[in-house]
């Protein structure tokens, strides 16, 4: 599934989708970062109430396929401005991290 | 490949912003080389670590990729405050992150370790009140 697929079949919003195309293959929820360095796989979505810049590094680095903020977090402008110029989708849920999860593992 | 490629950055200790730039470089670079996408995700992962642990801990510092035939060569320069105890420092949980770097989800004290875990080799060479240098290998 890509990640516009589950954006749309989850009910989630677009916050910035530059490579909405990619495939989503598993998924991983967390919010202190060397857990999400040393623990995602690639390609999974990851889930997180993070919403400070280095997100995006991580993102990146660890080859997420988007990032789902959860809990009805928010991002900044120039987050979101730097994340398409990165390739970096993020979408957002208002629901708790669990149950974006749980979403997440209904479509993957 | 038969010569070795370096990469030099520096990495700026100031700015928490801008912080994990020259290992996103690198990505960038590998991926132009056509090094196979698990490899670069563990240059990625070991270096990203260093990376923000020389800006967090440390001020600052330099950074080396050295791309050869057989393996990626990742030496990680700073003159910080060195590391009092290396084994200390490399357990999992260990951690003496401030709770401002804390509040931006830094400081699991699993950087070190994620380090040592994506790479084939790593040396860690501190002394206090001088500076660190970290040299991680990557085999291709
Ligand atoms: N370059 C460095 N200079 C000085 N001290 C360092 C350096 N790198 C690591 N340390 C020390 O080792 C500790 C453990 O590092 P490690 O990367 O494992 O965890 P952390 O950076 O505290 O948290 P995390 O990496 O999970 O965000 C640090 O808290 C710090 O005390
Ligand atoms: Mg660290």
């Amino acid at each position: 599934m890509t990640v516009n697929e589950l954006c749309q079949k989850c009910g989630f919003s677009a916050v910035v989708i530059p490579d909405g195309d990619r495939e989503v293959t598993g998924c991983y929820t967390g919010d202190l970062l060397s857990w999400v360095m040393g623990r995602a796989k690639g390609d999974d979505a990851w889930i997180t109430i993070m919403s400070n810049i280095n997100i995006l590094a991580v993102a990146t680095l660890a080859d997420v396929s988007c990032i789902i903020l959860s809990e009805g977090v928010t991002v900044d402008g120039d987050i979101i401005e730097t994340a398409k110029q990165k390739e970096v989708n993020i979408l957002s849920s208002s629901l708790p991290s669990y149950e974006t999860a749980v979403k997440v593992s209904e479509q993957i | 490949m038969s010569e070795s490629l370096t990469f030099h950055f520096d990495v700026d200790g100031e700015d928490f912003t801008s912080a994990g730039q020259a290992s996103v470089q690198v990505k960038k670079n590998l991926r132009r080389l056509g090094i196979s996408p698990e490899i670069i995700r563990q240059v990625s992962i070991a270096m990203y670590e260093g990376e923000i642990n020389m800006v967090i801990h440390a001020g600052g510092g330099t950074a080396d990729v050295i791309v050869s035939e057989d393996k990626i060569e990742i030496i990680l320069a700073d003159k910080g405050p060195g590391i009092a105890d290396v084994n200390l420092a490399m357990q999992e949980g260990y951690s003496t992150a401030t709770d401002q770097v804390r509040s931006l989800g830094f400081g699991a004290g699993m950087g070190l370790p994620n380090m040592k875990r994506y790479t084939d080799e790593m040396i860690i060479d501190s002394v206090v009140g001088e500076g660190t240098t970290i040299r991680m290998v990557v085999n291709l």
